[in-house]
């Protein structure tokens, strides 16, 4: 955090002038090592086992907080009678399919309840009393099961959740943790009291992660281990508590709510996938529930569609729902790239993203840009994306020729954020506005500009269209008013339809105030309110040291301006407080309504005793105490019966590549891990193939402080590339000695998929691993690097193969195998020649899929 | 300090007489940067932004003089960063005003060996073409089970995170119209 958000780690550092331990967990020694109270270093790639042994510490010395636990989690519900875990199957839970690698999760559920996934999950079968079919393709299927389980309340019933998550990481002991992730019993259990003691009625822990935490194949359930430890704990939806995602780019929490994603629409709303005669009834049906606030999907929809296409979305037509394109699988980013190469991809737009080196496998990214047909690149600077076909390294290598590559090529120059007016969000869900400080220069124009003028441009060609498919685009409302000499677009007018309007024209101020009929309309009903009351409320700044710490006049966070999100919980069960020390939001007997330092996550006249009737809907359905008002049954999921594809517990399994053999359970990897075969994107044998030892250490890639992502926006820069001026590559001591590697000299990283050179960095900040009798070697792999801009150097994600968490389809990034050698790397068909070689040793030469 | 005379230029008198006998403050001080002056001083007006790199959101001040950029300060009201800012926003004056940005559209075309000039609005015009064809040459009405897709698997399209959310949005909003599904950025990255 010191090195990639120092600017957030200030906050920290605050904590912990207070009194606060700060305990850093991470295979390097960094500048958030050298700040904290402990270090833990552990094998890249073994996060479950280290949080799973946590849970299991709280689980077997009962220091749960029990009042938490019994009030907001479903900790209680009783599970289905078929469902088996991992103990009882030996690292795979029940209903796996060996054939095609996937779980029909029927048997997850609770019993005799079928609950909805929060979002977005619209193909997942819903778990329940065995009504359902795989794929789910029905729908509207009629029967509704109660939402709530049953629950049994002393915790003892064997099928409860509590008892089920007792066994199963009663195997996560603090001897497991040791030979998993090479962490001594004693730093173990010094973690394990430092979070159990901070935790409670009057204290609570934090935890904060990053992409270390998501780029795995199992990255989604390192998560969930985090979420199940501080609900235990009780440390969700309270002052000091969470688990905070430290995201990367100004804008990924935005681009995230409003999605340049495949698989949902702005606010997650799940994108349609093809069904036979589905219609908007069935599609929200299908995906809501109708309990807790989703149950009012069909007034998000309704209102995007009527921002989309305004008079032409009536009741009469569906609101357009026919409109919206199908999905029917998995259209994420690296499989795109594979259609990419298959030819089945034509036309590509790359706005302000360089995956020619930013992506895992960046060869297969290359080759991907080399077979379309068109390509249009934007950017600020000349990056490796836009000139891939002239001094690419395969251009070097002689796999691809310029005069052969027949791909167009666009490139625009981008305008820059002080030349544009317009919303960043950030990672704590702040909406926060910067205004236009100058005009760019030349053709330097803003995203905007270009894609308001592009959409009119192309409607203007196809307008009279009669063919049906045009409809979409011609009844699409695209009349934003533009200012300037260059008509750019007003960013304001866009913001005022993202936040919405009501039957009378008016800006509405909440969500709440979204209907199912038509008249009000929404562009993404979480950000409903950012333009409350006709104000830019994204644009307020209030001094921080005027306002309480809350500081709820600066900018608006979504929703509602809640800084905290289930802030509900942040109460007893009774409405009061924790403690004094921890009050946040409660609820005020005398006013009847709910109140506090925030704005409260909760019906503000709903009072904590409040019972629904049995056929409540959507939030009505939620009692008192139900804080988790996204979800069906109100409760926060130590145990998920339904949304998730690799299983309802966290599982520890070894990543893809690894040296070890996974001493938990015979299930070595992730067994519903997306793979993709393709000579380009060749996997190392596992470790029990003598094949492995050609491959022997383990590398991760992460940031510097001094670069940003793919270095479009920082090794085009004198300060940034003096500061950090090429590509290098850490290595211990005793690696060093290993393989005769000097600091400041050059080391060639190999994988199956290419080999780099690096300057060698020979650090103890980088540790050799001693579990399991034996000691590994890990090798540390900055990535911003590529050919282009000042600072320069090799990509670290050439090393890379695209191997896929399976829900989230995100690239296990941060751990690998390789082997490393003294020297630069040759150049030409001779770089083929040495990674062909490994290829061979390895006996992974032929071999075109997994 | 009062009126300088010539010998006061001379440092080692200043730093003998002055209130800086180590010589390392006022008294090393030259004329020259005496009358230099902070651009933060001299800017006509102080725009407020946010930083563009991570996802904390700094408070960036950014100054401006002639309608130019002249220099990018931490703002010290934002309760997020109180003023300060890491390497990377302090240098972003260099990003907006980097000599090497590209101001011009450049073309490379088929089978070609070196970039060429194109007037923007001939860009715009041939990417909106392009789009129409492709989308023509690949529409999916339906699948072989006759369900209704209704989309183009020939345009794929990545990046946003970088970008304002009012760009995202029209992004997305464009794209679903015109049915082009593969639309991502690098939250999945």
């Amino acid at each position: 955090m010191a090195e990639c958000h120092p600017v957030g780690f200030q906050w920290v550092m605050e904590a912990k002038r207070r009194g606060a331990a700060v305990i850093h967990v991470d295979p390097r020694f960094t500048r958030t090592s050298a700040l904290a109270d402990l270090h833990v270093p552990l094998r890249a790639g073994t996060d479950i086992a280290f949080l799973g042994g946590l849970v299991n510490h709280v689980l077997q010395n009962e220091l749960d907080f029990r009042d938490y636990l019994l009030t907001y989690t479903n900790a209680p519900a009783i599970v289905d009678e078929r469902f088996q875990d991992t103990e009882d199957l030996d690292g795979l839970f029940s209903g796996y399919d060996p054939q095609t690698g996937t779980y029909h999760p029927q048997s997850w559920g609770y019993e005799d309840a079928q609950a909805a996934a929060a979002a977005g999950h619209r193909e997942m079968p819903k778990s329940g009393a065995g009504r359902t079919t795989p794929g789910d393709t029905h729908g509207a299927a009629g029967a509704t099961l109660a939402a709530k389980p049953h629950m049994d309340r002393t915790l003892q019933h064997p099928r409860c959740v509590y008892q089920i998550l007792k066994r199963h990481f009663a195997r996560y002991t603090p001897e497991h943790v040791e030979q998993v992730c090479g962490i001594g019993q004693d730093t173990f259990r010094r973690v394990a009291d430092a979070i159990t003691s901070n935790s409670g009625r009057d204290r609570t822990t934090a935890f904060a992660y990053s992409v270390g935490w998501t780029q795995h194949t199992v990255g989604v359930q390192y998560i969930r281990t985090a979420a199940i430890l501080q609900l235990l704990l009780g440390n969700i939806g309270r002052p000091g508590g969470g688990i905070l995602a430290l995201r990367g780019h100004a804008s990924i929490q935005g681009s995230t709510d409003i999605p340049t994603l495949f698989n949902i629409l702005p606010g997650y709303i799940p994108m349609p996938h093809a069904h036979p005669n589905q219609d908007l009834e069935a599609f929200v049906e299908a995906d809501a529930g109708s309990t807790g606030f989703w149950g009012n999907m069909r007034s998000y929809v309704v209102s995007l569609l009527k921002a989309w296409y305004g008079p032409a979305a009536t009741a009469e037509n569906d609101f357009c729902f026919d409109y919206l394109p199908r999905l029917t699988g998995d259209h994420g980013s690296y499989r795109t790239v594979l259609d990419q190469i298959e030819g089945t991809v034509k036309g590509y737009f790359v706005i302000g993203e360089n995956p020619a080196v930013g992506s895992a496998n960046a060869k297969l990214q290359r080759l991907g840009l080399a077979n379309l047909e068109w390509l249009v690149v934007r950017d600020f600077q000349m990056i490796e994306t836009a000139t891939f076909w002239k001094d690419g390294p395969e251009i070097d290598t002689g796999e691809l020729e310029t005069e052969r590559i027949g791909t167009e090529v666009f490139f625009l120059p981008a305008a820059a954020h002080t030349e544009k007016d317009g919303t960043f969000t950030n990672t704590q869900r702040l909406l926060q506005w910067h205004h236009r400080a100058v005009e760019p220069r030349g053709d330097q124009r803003s995203d905007l500009w270009f894609y308001y003028h592009l959409g009119h441009r192309i409607r203007q060609k196809l307008a009279g269209s009669t063919d049906g498919r045009d409809r979409p685009v011609l009844d699409l409302t695209w009349n934003y008013p533009v200012e300037g000499a260059m008509d750019e677009p007003v960013a304001d007018a866009v913001l005022r339809e993202i936040n919405g309007f009501g039957a009378d024209g008016s800006p509405l101020s909440s969500y709440t105030e979204l209907t199912d009929d038509g008249s009000t309309s929404c562009g993404c009903w979480i950000y409903c309110g950012c333009y409350a009351d006709g104000v830019n409320q994204t644009a307020r700044r209030k001094p921080g040291h005027e306002q309480s710490w809350v500081a709820s006049e600066w900018a608006w966070a979504w929703p509602s301006n809640r800084r905290i999100i289930y802030n509900r919980a942040s109460a007893d069960a009774d409405g009061r407080p924790w403690s004094e020390r921890k009050a946040y939001v409660w609820w005020d007997p005398g006013e009847r309504r709910w109140t506090g330092h925030d704005v409260p996550d909760f019906q503000a006249s709903k009072p904590p005793d409040f019972e629904p009737e049995p056929d409540a809907k959507a939030e009505d359905a939620l009692a008192g105490t139900d804080a988790f008002i996204m979800q069906s049954d109100g409760k926060a999921w130590l145990y998920v019966p339904t949304g998730l594809v690799d299983g309802p517990l966290p599982t520890h399994y070894e990543p893809h590549e690894s040296p070890f053999t996974n001493v938990l359970y015979t299930q070595q990897a992730n067994p519903t891990r997306q793979m993709y075969g393709h000579r380009a994107n060749r996997y190392h044998p596992p470790p029990s193939d003598p094949g492995s030892a050609v491959f022997p250490y383990v590398f991760t890639t992460y940031r510097l402080t001094e670069h940003h992502t793919a270095g479009g926006m920082s090794r085009f820069l004198p300060y940034l590339s003096e500061l950090q001026p090429e590509f290098f590559c850490e290595v211990s001591p005793q690696l060093a000695a290993e393989r005769g590697l000097t600091h400041l000299g050059w080391a060639t990283v190999v994988t199956a998929r290419n080999a780099v050179e690096a300057r060698v960095l020979v650090t103890e900040r980088l540790r050799p691993l001693k579990l399991q009798g034996r000691t590994v070697h890990q090798v540390g792999v900055p990535y911003h690097w590529g050919p282009n801009g000042l600072s320069t150097g090799d990509a670290g994600n050439e090393l890379l193969s695209v191997v896929l968490d399976p829900n989230v389809h995100i690239q296990e990034a941060k751990v690998a195998t390789c082997d490393i050698r003294p020297g630069r790397r040759p150049r030409g068909r001779e770089l083929l020649r040495l990674v062909e070689r490994y290829q061979e040793r390895a006996g992974i030469a032929t071999e075109e899929s997994p | 300090m009062g009126r300088r005379t010539w010998i006061d230029h001379w440092p080692v008198v200043r730093q003998l007489t002055g209130s800086d006998p180590l010589g390392r403050g006022a008294a090393s001080k030259s004329r020259h940067s005496d009358e230099l002056t902070a651009r933060t001083g001299t800017a006509d007006r102080v725009v407020k932004s946010i930083c563009p790199y991570c996802a904390v959101g700094c408070g960036q001040d950014v100054y401006v003089r002639d309608d130019a950029v002249t220099q990018i300060e931490g703002d010290p009201d934002s309760p997020i960063s109180r003023g300060r800012l890491c390497p990377k926003g302090a240098a972003s004056e260099q990003l907006v005003n980097s000599p090497s940005r590209e101001t011009t559209v450049r073309y490379r075309r088929p089978y070609g060996t070196d970039w060429e000039d194109l007037d923007l609005d001939t860009a715009l015009d041939m990417i909106a073409d392009r789009v129409i064809d492709t989308r023509a040459r690949t529409w999916q009405e339906t699948d072989s089970e006759g369900r209704f897709l209704r989309r183009t698997m020939g345009i794929s399209h990545l990046g946003g995170a970088t970008l304002d959310n009012e760009e995202n949005y029209l992004i997305k909003k464009l794209y679903t119209a015109l049915g082009a599904i593969q639309v991502e950025n690098q939250a999945r990255i």
